[in-house]
Parts: structure tokens; C-alpha cells; sequence
């Protein structure tokens, strides 16, 4: 990644962010008609999350982490419950919060830098501000050869990057990466991953990262939220204090792996 | 330079692509020449009336160097029609693929119409629109109407989900979703259409011009037939196969410039 260069950091939230979270989520359920049946997809969730934290959502499938995020990016209403962004209900999808799809959601007809431009031209900055950013991001996720490159030419690490890039680009206060790596091989995966923790240390960033792996989990997070289906619920909230660069061989991380792992399989 | 050779392709492709007519040449000249009288001319007969119609000099008739205007003629009402076509269907297929009460407006009777063929419109259209190129124009533009209608609606229909959520949690307003997002995302359908529809209207353009115009490609194969100038009309037949052929292309080098960024077209 080398030297990274990002936008200063957004003004502070309100006076009183020492008191607020960036996010509260308080006891949001969601419930779906599904063919005259209600399915109930996650139940009485509640999350406290501070301004920089990263926290994982951990848990089977049907646990209700997609749906938890999908909330909070504002692409599902809450059937009961609130969730507050700087004490505001959140209402729809907004700039604030971006999303990172497991399958990127690139627009295709644009090129890598006018994909991250995107962001900004949108929401009415001048043309040459906006490429000036896309500029500077392209660099921060080095992709500076493939600039002029179209989504299809490029690999999954690659267009993964482009997606990253382009929230960022976009002065997103929080990032909600949905599998973001899932379907990338192993080694991109790795690179990634310190690349993604390199970048929020320095941005200051929120992350709410919904994963199924316990490991990639432990690697990332100061807090692993573990889920269980049936209805979708919140069980536990585990800090993790290991320092980073975390060692996934080590005896703590070994620990908390058997941990997490207990709590998910005592789900079955 | 390698570009243009790709595009070409290469000189094996070549030599095959013309492979297929010289032998059909071949057969054509061996089955009409010779002894004995055939209703269909040999190909050097209709080589030279070819040459006579388009630029003089040897028969010296009606029809001499008159190919020139007929040509002109057809592709105005093919492209013409075509505009046509394009300028209705493009906005309509729009409407009908965003907007669902249009849709339930309107699609249920362009479904009805659309399997009926250009051909059983043309006593109507004579009726309507008189003996002469309105009528001719009227078909055209129903030829290359529903291709591009019908294309336009799917692309703007199909539309992939996550595009739009992606516009949405990147700061795009609602009224800017269509410009921003719809129509970037279905231009290569709505090509695929304009392609289609303008190939319709080539096909359409002999029947269009059988409605009694004076002048058009269409127009002189069925004076020729009438007249059993049977090398007319297979000059006239090859004119319109080239042209066609020739405005696809164009089309299509067309589409593979403004849809560099897809995959099925770059």
C-alpha cells in the first residue's frame, strides 16, 4: 500500500460525540412476510458502537448479520426499534455510511478512477475536485496502473479495492462491508485484510464487518459480535485486546478462536 | 494497427468469409450457363446489368444509371424509418420498463400487435397513408419498431439490483437514479435493439416500397419482376444485402467504441 494519503479526517459529530456513539442500535427486530408466513429475522438487537471501533458481526447463516447491516446502510427499515447515527434516526441509504458488497456493486460501464469519482460527482462537487480525490484514492489502494481500467478487466482483490476506495472517497464516516472477502482466494484475501486495517487506523474509520470465519474475525476486530439464528439475535459481544499485528498462531489467539468457536457450536 | 487486424480478423477468416460466396457463384454460373434457356441469368449477365444500372453506358434504357437515385431513395426511408422507430420506441420502452402502471397500460396491447407481420399491415397502410413513400415509411418504421421497443424494455428492466443500492449509499438522489444508473446500465440492450431494428428495416424496405413508389431499391425489383427483367432484379436484391450489410457494420463499429466497457461488446 505504501504511504497513504487520505481526506482529513471529517469534522468531529456533534459537541457532545464524547457522550454519543457513532452508532446505537437499540433492541432493532426485523420481520419479513414470507407466503402469508411472518419469519422473524433478528430479534431485540441492540449495539453500541464508538466513534473508530471495528467491530465484527460473527454467525451462521439466517443469524440476521446481513440484515443487522443492511439496516444500518438504510437498504431495510427497522420493524421495531431505533437506529441512531450521531443520536439521528437513521432514514435510507446516505454517504455516511458506506457499504462494500461481497460482490462489489462496480458500476461497470465506468472506469476505475470515474467509479470512485462517482461518489463526489453525485452529490455536486466540482469535476476536477471529484477527479482529484479519485486521483488520490486510486493511489492510496494502488491501483494507479489501472486507472483507466474497466471493472471487467481487473481481478476480485482488485475490484474489491475500487469498492473500498470509493466509500472512502465518499467522506464515509462508516464503512459496512458485507463477506467483503468472501469470495476472494486466500492470499488476496490476507493482503487485504492488513490493508483494510491499515487504512482505518489511519482514517479513523468505523467498521462494521459481517464475516462467517472466526478467524478473520479475530484478526480484524476490537469487538466480535457473535449472532445466532432462530430468531436472528444477538448472544455475546467479545472485546478482543490483542495488540495488532495480530499473530494467528499465538496462544491467546488460540483462545479466543476456541472460545468463538465454542459459542457458535453450542448453536446446533 | 493490431486492433485493426483483430477487427478484420485474420487472413484465414478472411479467405474463409469469402469462400462461401465465390463458390456459390460457382454453382449459380454452372447451373444457368450454357445451352438451353433459364429463367435466372448467369451471374456475368447480372454483373453487367449491375454495372449498367449503377453507372451507364451499355444498355443505354429506362434504367441506366438510375441505381444511384434508387439507392438514395431506400436508405433515406430506411434510415428514416429507423429514426423514427427509434425516436418512439426508445422513450416508450423506457417509460414501460420503469413506470409499472405504463407498463400494465400498454404492454398487454403491444403484445397483441407485435406478432402481427409488417406484411398484413400493408393494405392498411396504403389505406391510411395513400399510394407512395408514407406508406413505405409507415412499414420501415414498424419493422425496426418493436426490436428496439422490446429490447430497450428488458434492458431497462434487468437492471442488476445491487447497482441501484450502490447509487443509493453513495449520496444519488432518486430523480438522478435513471440518468445515473438505468440508462448506462441497459445501453448494451437498447444497442442490441437499434441493431436489430435497423436490420428490420432493411429487411422491411422491398415490401415498404411495394406500396407504389416510384423510386427505392423495392421499387424497381418489382417493376423488373413485372417486366421479367430477372438481372434487375437480382442487381437490385445485391444492393440492398451490400448496404445492409455495410450499415451494420457501421453500427456496430459504433457499439464497440460507447460500450468499450462491456464485455460482450469491447
Amino acid at each position: 500500500m505504501g504511504e497513504t494519503m487520505l481526506a482529513p479526517t471529517p469534522a468531529p459529530g456533534p459537541a457532545a460525540e464524547t457522550m454519543l456513539p457513532i452508532l446505537d442500535i437499540r433492541h432493532v427486530g426485523k420481520r419479513f412476510a414470507f407466503g402469508g408466513e411472518t419469519i422473524t429475522a433478528l430479534s431485540d438487537a441492540s449495539l453500541r458502537i464508538e466513534r473508530g471501533e471495528f467491530i465484527c458481526l460473527i454467525g451462521p447463516s439466517g443469524c440476521g448479520k446481513s440484515t443487522l447491516l443492511r439496516m444500518v446502510a438504510g437498504f431495510e427499515t427497522a420493524s421495531e426499534g431505533q437506529l441512531l447515527m450521531w443520536g439521528k434516526p437513521v432514514a435510507g441509504p446516505g454517504p455516511d455510511r458506506g457499504m462494500v458488497f461481497q460482490d462489489y456493486g462496480l458500476f461497470p460501464w465506468l472506469t476505475v478512477s470515474q467509479n470512485i469519482a462517482f461518489g463526489p460527482i453525485a452529490r455536486g462537487r466540482p469535476k476536477s475536485e471529484a477527479a482529484a480525490t479519485a486521483r488520490r484514492f486510486v493511489e492510496m489502494v494502488g491501483l494507479t496502473r489501472f486507472a483507466d481500467a474497466y471493472p471487467h478487466q481487473l481481478s476480485g482483490g482488485m475490484k474489491q479495492r475500487v469498492a473500498i476506495a470509493r466509500v472512502l472517497a465518499n467522506d464515509a464516516e462508516v464503512v459496512l462491508m458485507d463477506e467483503p472477502f468472501g469470495a476472494l482466494d486466500a492470499m488476496t484475501r490476507e493482503r487485504l485484510q492488513e490493508e483494510l486495517l491499515e487504512i482505518w487506523a489511519k482514517a479513523r474509520l468505523s467498521i462494521i464487518f459481517v464475516t462467517h470465519a472466526i478467524e478473520e474475525a479475530i484478526l480484524l476486530a476490537d469487538r466480535v459480535v457473535v449472532m445466532s439464528p432462530g430468531p436472528g439475535r444477538i448472544i455475546a459481544d467479545e472485546r478482543i485486546a490483542l495488540p495488532r499485528p495480530r499473530d494467528p498462531t499465538g496462544v491467546e489467539f488460540n483462545a479466543l478462536r476456541r472460545h468463538l468457536s465454542g459459542l457458535l457450536g453450542s448453536l446446533h | 494497427m493490431t486492433a485493426l487486424a483483430a477487427r478484420l480478423g485474420s487472413p484465414r477468416q478472411a479467405l474463409l468469409a469469402v469462400a462461401a460466396p465465390i463458390l456459390g457463384i460457382l454453382a449459380w454460373h454452372v447451373a444457368t450457363s450454357g445451352p438451353g434457356y433459364h429463367l435466372i441469368p448467369p451471374p456475368w449477365d447480372v454483373a453487367v446489368q449491375w454495372w449498367d444500372l449503377a453507372f451507364g453506358g451499355i444498355w443505354d434504357d429506362l434504367y441506366s444509371a438510375t441505381l444511384g437515385t434508387h439507392a438514395l431513395a431506400s436508405v433515406m426511408r430506411v434510415y428514416g424509418g429507423f429514426a423514427l422507430a427509434a425516436l418512439v420506441a426508445l422513450p416508450m420502452g423506457m417509460l414501460i420498463g420503469r413506470i409499472p402502471v405504463v407498463r400494465d397500460l400498454l404492454d398487454p396491447s403491444l403484445q397483441i400487435l407485435r406478432p402481427i407481420p409488417v406484411t398484413a399491415w400493408l393494405p392498411l397502410a396504403m389505406i391510411v397513408f395513400g399510394i407512395g413513400p408514407r406508406s413505405a415509411f409507415f412499414l420501415v418504421f414498424l419493422g425496426a419498431f418493436y426490436p428496439i421497443l422490446l429490447n430497450t424494455i428488458f434492458g431497462v428492466r434487468s437492471v442488476e439490483g445491487r447497482l441501484f443500492e450502490a447509487a443509493a449509499m453513495l449520496g444519488v438522489s432518486r430523480q438522478a437514479v435513471f440518468w445515473k444508473v438505468v440508462l448506462p446500465a441497459s445501453l448494451p440492450s437498447i444497442f442490441t435493439g437499434l441493431r436489430l431494428g435497423l436490420g428490420f428495416a432493411w429487411v422491411v424496405i422491398v415490401v415498404g416500397e411495394m406500396t407504389g413508389v416510384q423510386t427505392g431499391l423495392g421499387a424497381i425489383i418489382m417493376e423488373a419482376r413485372q417486366l421479367s427483367r430477372t438481372e434487375i432484379v437480382i442487381s437490385g436484391m445485391v444492393t440492398i444485402g451490400v448496404l445492409g450489410f455495410l450499415s451494420d457494420r457501421a453500427v456496430q463499429l459504433l457499439g464497440r467504441r460507447l460500450l468499450r466497457w462491456s464485455p460482450q461488446h469491447g
